[in-house]
């Protein structure tokens, strides 16, 4: 047994009474003739979070979150129920409702074994402690005097931090027992700044899985302050965007959203093996221009989008989506793998026991091409440079998707010259990703605030992309 | 029912003397307990059936002016025990904060009248896949087109919600909300298109039947394919009630407490200034009965009551809670949790009425992206929706953004239209604006 399983036991199962010996005879419930698969999936969360705004610590709170959730497949059908209770009684209560999925069917016995996982990717800490309140209010106080003390036209500054230490166990039928211990942090600093009657917003932040340190390390909090601010600054100065198609620079890092949007949602397995992505059933095919290689990489070391192990117990991997252009493979969980006849990747993720996990990315981004930077900007005559983004988002059937830059800047003559206000950029997938012509050698990863949302679930991801130049992109601005 | 409330009333009473004794001068506690049934059919047969069971328990202690928030989903004794001390110990690090603290006393609701919110739906599981299953038939019968689906979904809640606080309030109501949706692809000459339509309600017999929600679905569908895009240009755009509910909400947000004073509204200092035309009204209704907001008291135990927030163009009233306005130095509106049943006033016009009076411009069916800047107003978004020529629909469009400034875009409305979009909180007509710039090719 590894060491994360038994913290998760000892975490979860030992302050209920339950022992290793009622997984297995639970999991024996599950099991039957039509019963192609079957999961428990026990969490056990605590999540805490800090607020300051007009100078003054205002909010803190902390929030618990326990239960399992029960999974039954058979065939296309899934049953799933769940509980904030861990009482034997009412988890079998649980699984009895999964499991009427199923009408027929026999009780069989399953024995469930802990196999040793080769690599984390993160440490088993809870970062909730690893600095103490007091340091957690000095280290807001700090990002506020930062931000304060960058320019005189900074009038609303807020901090927040957030800390949260989850630890899940997943037991199968197929005799998987697996644990993890996934921390997460994140800091973020909105101001708002003032000319004239003129406000404007900027926005930067970071997170990791690791403790709270990270902040700490590289003055990276500080950094954030400065970064919130130059954005708000920039701002301040930005004229209408312009309005129409036109070749589009995206910067490196935060701005691989594109690709988020663009490619990442429609090569989910689940919506592949419906037949319902505009990218379904065109593996082998080229799907963007052959500059281009993207893949989802779960197996970075203390990343946000990082996972040791996925919700249904396999190891995060890096997977090819596309090479060259050419669409190489989906990202799936293990029921869409199942039906595919395919592999699973390490992509089932959920956002709690309360959910069902589905196919999800993890770290997506583009590989480094070999164009400089600089040299790409020149290439432009008149377009668009665009360095941050806020959310996107993407209607995988039809492929079209949106993200919204939130720090944008013209390309006149080969030189970025005027800021510009944000502006929603919008495009069709497969087609945008043809019309990529030229990739960086600057392939940076975001700084570790991505959540994406999918069916109503939210879970952390990240992104990441060299500077790379689209030949034609909408601009959703008001100049003509 | 009523001894489940029982029971919460009594944890919620036993937990703000749990706080009082840790030391707390003042606390508050809300607690709900919601169970229900969601299932999917795809293709005719059974996806997905599941059983929700959620609790959630979020606690809030005050020591003078400073404050400690915890929640929990796990309603166990040592759970809500360990909540109650992290809202404590919060609390002893947070700042004087003079603004912070419960609603006034006074202000509390002493009737609560049932708004006849609770509707139970006894159906069985295999009651609720057959309507799923007749929704989904509707819609891939309906069109040679339709070649695939994500499913029809059924969902049915039953919720338990109980609020108080130290003043002596107390007070808690079950509710129901079910619905029906179903979303379905389509195709022709390599355009493919994907739909959806829901209907939603606080009880079952007030649903659209399944076969109307799958129709509508996949007419819906239909109607996209073969999409073009369009010449940029400015023309005159009416936003479609289901979408037009957006703006709205985005009006909501701008004269919020919270975005007021911190100074990240486009609407700030607009009190008693015109903010729409003169036609324009907006109201509050919290005790519409059956109301999917309704509430005879808000998230602070603060009596809720009718209330215009827009009078003949002018803004009447900023939407606050109790700590919005002690630092806006004004009176709470009761809106602690939000707008309870919004409503803005319809002209004479449906959408066939005013797609005659635009004549020539977009209507705009979907919205995509987040893109309102709600500090500067500054409005731009993907969209998608039909190109309208001598007041008729000439093809659908797609893969173009609309921008604007969502101050011009509300005093450039020109007419809201009598087709009532009623599954939401916020409840609007189809907008008809001006002018606004469409990108595209």
């Amino acid at each position: 047994m590894s060491d994360l399983i038994q913290i998760a036991q000892q975490t979860i199962l030992s302050p209920v009474g339950l022992a290793a010996q009622d997984l297995d005879r639970m999991l024996g419930e599950l099991t039957g003739k039509g019963v192609d698969a079957a999961d428990l999936y026990f969490q056990s969360s605590r999540l805490e979070s800090w607020v300051l705004e007009d100078g003054i610590i205002k909010e803190g709170a902390h929030n618990i979150e326990q239960g399992a959730g029960i999974r039954v497949i058979s065939g296309e059908k899934t049953g799933f129920a769940y509980s904030d209770e861990l009482q034997l009684p009412t988890l079998q209560e649980a699984a009895r409702a999964a499991r009427a999925i199923t009408r027929s069917g026999a009780e069989q016995s399953v024995r469930i074994s802990g196999v040793p996982i080769s690599r984390q990717l993160y440490a088993a800490i809870n970062p909730l402690p690893t600095l103490d309140e007091v340091e957690k209010v000095e280290l807001l106080r700090q990002l506020d005097r930062e931000a304060r003390n960058q320019d005189p036209r900074v009038k609303e500054v807020i901090v927040s931090l957030v800390a949260a230490h989850d630890v899940v166990l997943v037991a199968a039928i197929d005799g998987t027992l697996c644990a993890d211990v996934r921390p997460l942090v994140r800091l973020n600093v909105h101001v708002i700044a003032e000319r004239g009657s003129r406000r404007e917003q900027g926005s930067s932040g970071g997170g990791a899985r690791e403790s709270l340190d990270y902040f700490m390390q590289q003055e990276r909090g500080l950094g954030y302050a400065r970064e919130a601010v130059r954005q708000a600054l920039v701002n301040l100065e930005a004229v209408d965007a312009p309005a129409g198609s036109m070749p589009v620079v995206l910067g490196p890092g935060w701005p691989g959203v594109l690709l988020h949007e663009a490619v990442g949602h429609g090569l989910e397995g689940d919506f592949n093996r419906k037949g319902t992505s505009a990218f379904s059933g065109r593996i082998g095919e080229q799907v963007a221009a052959a500059c281009c290689t993207v893949v989802d990489d779960g197996t970075l070391p203390g990343r946000r989008g990082s996972l040791t192990i996925d919700d249904e117990g396999t190891p995060g991997q890096n997977t090819v989506l596309i090479e060259n252009g050419i669409l190489k493979g989906y990202m799936q969980d293990k029921h869409n793998a199942s039906l595919m006849k395919v592999d699973t990747t390490g992509n089932g993720r959920r956002e709690s026991y309360a959910h069902l996990p589905m196919p999800r990315m993890t770290n997506t981004y583009m590989l480094p091409g070999e164009q400089d930077p600089e040299e790409i900007i020149g290439s432009v005559d008149r377009g668009l440079y665009a360095v941050n983004f806020g959310g996107g988002q993407v209607d995988i059937t039809s492929g079209r998707f949106v993200f919204s830059a939130s720090e944008a800047y013209l390309i006149e003559k080969g030189k970025v010259t005027r800021p510009v206000k944000g502006a929603t950029l919008i495009g069709n997938g497969p087609e945008t990703m043809t019309r990529v012509s030229m990739v960086g050698n600057d392939l940076k990863l975001d700084a570790g605030v991505g959540v994406c949302g999918k069916e109503g679930q939210s879970v952390p991801v990240g992104v990441g992309q060299p500077t790379l130049k689209v030949d034609e992109l909408i601009v959703g601005g008001t100049e003509q | 029912m009523a001894q489940r409330k029982a029971e919460l009333q009594q944890l919620i009473e036993d937990l703000l003397a749990e706080a009082r004794r840790q030391g707390a001068t003042a606390a508050e506690a809300a607690v709900s307990s919601n169970a229900g049934l969601t299932l999917t059919v795809r293709l005719g047969e059974t996806e997905t059936i599941e059983h929700t069971r959620d609790n959630g328990l979020g606690v809030t202690v005050y020591f003078g002016h400073r404050k400690g928030s915890a929640s929990t989903s796990d309603l166990s004794p040592q759970a809500i025990r360990e909540t109650v001390e992290a809202a404590c110990n919060f609390a002893r690090y947070t700042s004087e904060d003079p603004c912070s603290g419960l609603a006034d006393a006074a202000l509390m609701a002493t009737e609560i009248p049932d708004l006849d919110l609770y509707h139970p739906w006894h159906q069985g599981v295999d009651e609720a896949i057959e309507l799923a299953l007749r929704c989904e038939d509707a819609a891939r019968d309906f069109d040679p087109r339709i070649f695939n689906s994500e499913g029809a979904s059924l969902n049915s809640n039953d919720g338990l919600h109980v609020y108080g606080n130290s003043h002596g309030f107390i007070g808690g109501y079950p509710s129901s909300r079910h619905s029906l949706s179903c979303a379905v692809l389509g195709k022709q000459d390599g355009s493919m298109q994907r739909d959806y339509w829901y209907t939603l309600c606080r009880q079952s017999e007030r649903l659209e039947s399944p076969e109307q929600v799958g129709r509508r679905a996949a007419e819906r569908t239909v109607a996209r394919l073969n999409a073009r895009q369009l010449p940029t240009q400015q023309a005159p755009v009416l936003f479609q009630a289901d979408v037009a509910v957006g703006l709205l909400r985005s009006f909501i947000g701008a004269i919020r407490g919270a975005a007021l004073y911190r100074k990240a509204s486009f609407l700030l200092d607009h009190l008693g200034r015109a903010v729409f035309p003169a036609f324009v009204n907006i109201h509050e209704e919290p005790h519409l009965p059956m109301g999917l907001a309704s509430a005879a008291y808000d998230n602070e135990g603060v009596a809720t009551r009718s209330r215009e927030f827009v009078r003949q163009g002018v803004l009447e009233s900023y939407v606050l809670d109790s700590y919005a306005a002690r630092k806006l130095g004004m009176q709470t509106t009761g809106n602690a949790g939000g707008v309870r049943n919004l409503r803005i006033s319809s002209g004479e016009l449906d959408r066939e009425g005013l797609l005659r009076k635009m004549d020539r411009g977009l209507l705009v069916t979907e919205l995509m992206g987040q893109g309102v800047n709600m500090v500067t107003g500054d409005y731009s978004r993907g969209a998608a929706g039909f190109w309208v020529e001598a007041g008729e629909i000439a093809y659908p469009v797609e893969e173009i953004t609309i921008a604007g400034n969502m101050r011009d875009m509300m005093m450039g409305l020109l007419e809201v239209g009598s087709d009532l979009e009623t599954r939401s909180s916020v409840q609007t007509g189809s907008w008809l604006i001006d002018r606004m710039m469409i990108a595209g090719e």
